[in-house]
């Protein structure tokens, strides 16, 4: 068994709220500057051009890369042979993501009930996913999520004999309806199989997947190119201004599942796309 | 070509206005957003503020670092105001800036009252808070991040998406694009 101190955990989660509000990572700063290129609408490429200078300032002048920080999404890798000493696990996350929202600055966006919505003050709770592994390390990705574009996901049950084209329709007509609430241009993850929580859980860890990285199954792969041409297609543009690019990536993840089934959910990403992780 | 505009608005610039155009605007603005505006819409009769001319940001900033007047300051979606709008165009307000479109019963209170909304772009916090060179909170102070917020702003950065003609970008933009 290898020792880790829950104090460890904590300084982690701390400095990835801080990294990921502040830094947006190279690879979408790469897709955004591919957009300028591709962009033929004036105002939405002068849209595209604000983005890169935000994401430069963001960085250097430290200020957080866009005012809604996000709810703070934590996907855990945990090593079976970890044993975490000093503090239990949940705790040690919240008092990362306490500590960063506090200290790094960023927006408290997090009310205590869905009714009664008082504010908790340091962005807890995370939420949190943890998957047992083999190994003695932990994976924390971790991912701030805005309200703006979490609200126009969407799942649906299909009938098992549904061709990908019903499914392509499905998250383009996702993406339609979200139009310029999404805050394009978006990245669009897609959960398919599983059972309906698992779909959703995969819509969202498709989108901790490095945005230039392909698919590395070749079927899966040209579903996203198909869905990606389509989306473009719709003209929405970044922020919803009129424009020839919508999203910058799109990303699909698959399970199996029940032979009565076959569900979908898509969860968008807006073009603050924040993620960042470490291993301990 | 960009153009550069004052606020508080005149008839004038806002008549010059037309869907499209990039504008940089000097001057003060307010913030506003979701619980501010039921507020605001309670106390119209007596507002803590004077709408007339004026130009609302919806927005709620991040907390300031020490020595800095705002955090990070980008706008909100603007159509979750869309049903508050009445009475304050009503009292005299001109301008709004946030993000996504409006619904059209706001578009028609926006031309009856000549007023225009204009976007700024969402997410790009970091970028319009440079140009926001002071902030006090004037109004509703326990609203935290969503208290009223007097921004004096130089050459911040918009376009405008609903001038007083009727047009409306978002509809322009998309069917101009959309592939048939």
């Amino acid at each position: 068994m290898r020792e880790i101190e829950a104090k460890k955990i904590t300084e982690a989660v701390r400095g990835l709220c801080i990294k990921a509000n502040y830094e947006l990572s190279d690879d979408m700063i790469y897709l955004l500057n591919e957009a300028l290129k591709k962009e033929r609408s004036s105002n939405a490429r002068e849209v595209i051009r604000e983005l890169i200078s935000n994401a430069d300032i963001a960085k250097k002048a430290r200020y957080p890369i866009c005012q809604d920080t996000g709810l703070a999404l934590v996907f855990i890798e945990l090593g079976q042979d970890v044993k975490i000493s000093g503090g239990d696990l949940t705790e040690a996350v919240n008092e990362g993501v306490s500590r960063g929202y506090k200290e790094g600055y960023l927006r408290r966006s997090v009310v205590h009930d869905p009714f009664l919505r008082k504010n908790t003050n340091d962005n807890t709770p995370a939420l949190i996913h943890t998957d047992i592994v083999p190994g003695d390390k932990i994976k924390i990705t971790f991912m701030a999520k805005g309200g703006g574009c979490e609200n126009v996901g969407a799942y649906k049950m299909f009938k098992p004999g549904a061709a990908r084209e019903e499914i392509e329709d499905f998250v383009v007509e996702t993406v339609k309806a979200a139009g310029p609430m999404s805050c394009p241009p978006i990245i669009v993850g897609v959960g398919i199989g599983g059972n309906q929580e698992n779909s959703a859980l995969l819509a969202k860890k498709a989108l901790l997947r490095e945005v230039i990285k392909l698919n590395s199954n070749k079927e899966t792969h040209k579903m996203e190119k198909e869905i990606l041409a389509k989306i473009n297609g719709l003209g929405i543009g970044p922020m919803g201004l009129g424009g020839t690019v919508t999203a910058l990536s799109v990303h699909i993840e698959t399970a199996p599942c029940h032979i009565a089934s076959l569900p979908v959910t898509v969860s968008i990403d807006c073009h603050a796309h924040r993620v960042k992780e470490i291993v301990i | 070509m960009i153009k550069k505009i004052t606020s508080p608005l005149t008839d004038k610039i806002i008549k010059s206005l037309n869907v499209g155009d990039e504008v940089i605007i000097s001057g003060v603005i307010y913030t506003a957003r979701d619980a501010a505006h039921k507020r605001l819409v309670l106390d119209i009769k007596k507002p803590p503020l004077i709408l007339k001319d004026q130009i609302i940001y919806y927005c709620g900033p991040t907390p300031a670092m020490p020595g800095r007047p705002v955090g990070s300051a980008g706008p909100t979606t603007s159509g979750r105001m869309d049903e508050f709008i009445g009475p304050l165009l009503k009292a005299g307000l001109k301008g709004m800036i946030g993000k996504g479109p409006r619904s059209r019963e706001a578009r028609d209170l926006m031309k009856k009252h000549k007023a225009v909304y204009f976007v700024a772009t969402g997410g790009a916090g970091a970028l319009l808070a440079r140009h926001i060179k002071s902030s006090n909170v004037i109004a509703y102070p326990d609203l935290g991040p969503e208290s009223i917020h007097e921004f004096n702003v130089l050459d911040f950065p918009v376009i405008v998406a609903n001038d007083i003609k009727g047009r409306d970008i978002f509809e322009e933009g998309v069917k101009k694009y959309r592939k048939k």
